[in-house]
């Protein structure tokens, strides 16, 4: 229970950056960290105590190893999900350098010219 | 292990509020940074370590695509914060969130025991069906490979779309 609250505070200082922080920088660090904060907890929520890595080594027996091993399911999604943070965060600071060269400043309360 | 768990947990919520509150843009890319890598050590402790590895990986990528965005910008803004009504407000409604997410989180199954309806199934037939030894790797290139082709379609359109933002000729 205590580890899914310390990734909820996670997500929640994300979402802070996101929401209240004018810098275009740190709204997507904002992002970020409201990735790692997900990807954190679809791993805690597979985790068993005293559990071993989903990788049969030699000589395992498959019945033990099976009610033995951590879940792999979520293991398997979080990789889909950490590579597509990184495709994200390629997209969004391509925008930020962007804009950054149409309006010389990386504050959004000071983009306000929006034509064309 | 509890206490490295926990140690580790608090040290990166530590330096996910030193990112978000730093003035210094470089500085919070560089929080950012340990924040990314302690999250894979992390992983290393939960038993994941293919996710540790791709953490690791993505994280330095990552890195570097920020610093690309802070390095070298003449950086004179003044940053004018929200007025301190929207931030009451938006600190009461997270305490809202806290509340609910506790609430959820007592009907979830407890940490260390996991709910492995359909992994249970995955982890004794995945030997005969797909003579993988890393069950991560025969869900993801076996069992979901599907999943798989739409991560691989849906980095390569990101990577099309920064491309395409990013371009100098072809403007008018």
């Amino acid at each position: 229970m205590i580890p899914y609250l310390f990734a909820t505070v996670m997500l929640l200082i994300g979402l802070y950056a996101i929401v209240a922080r004018r810098n275009l920088i740190k709204i997507v660090i904002g992002v970020a960290i409201t990735e790692y904060a997900i990807n954190l907890f679809l791993i805690l929520l597979g985790y068993r105590t005293k559990g071993v890595p989903p990788i049969l080594g030699k000589g395992m027996d498959l019945k033990e190893f099976a009610s033995s091993s951590v879940d792999p399911l979520p293991q398997a999604l979080t990789v889909t999900s950490i590579v597509i943070g990184l495709g994200v965060m390629a997209l969004l600071v391509a925008l930020v350098l962007r804009l950054y060269e149409k309006y010389g400043t990386l504050d959004e309360s000071e983009m306000k010219r929006l034509k064309g | 292990m509890e206490v490295l768990l926990y140690t580790l947990l608090g040290f990166m919520v530590i330096g996910c509020i030193i990112a978000v509150e730093i003035k210094d843009l470089l500085s919070a890319v560089v929080s950012v940074g340990i924040v990314g890598i302690c999250l894979s050590v992390i992983f290393l402790f939960l038993g994941a370590p293919d996710i540790a590895i791709v953490q690791v990986v993505v994280e330095t990528l990552c890195l570097i695509i920020l610093l690309r965005a802070t390095v070298q910008r003449d950086d004179t803004t003044i940053y004018k914060y929200i007025e301190s009504f929207a931030v009451a407000t938006i600190l009461i409604f997270f305490g809202v969130f806290m509340v609910l997410a506790y609430r959820a989180f007592e009907d979830l199954p407890p940490f260390g025991h996991p709910l492995m309806t359909v992994s249970q199934e995955y982890l004794k037939e995945g030997l005969t069906m797909t003579r993988a030894v890393n069950f991560v790797t025969s869900v993801l290139l076996d069992f979901r490979a599907y999943d798989t082709l739409g991560e691989a379609t849906v980095l390569f359109v990101s990577i099309l779309g920064a491309l395409a933002v990013l371009r100098r000729r072809g403007r008018r």
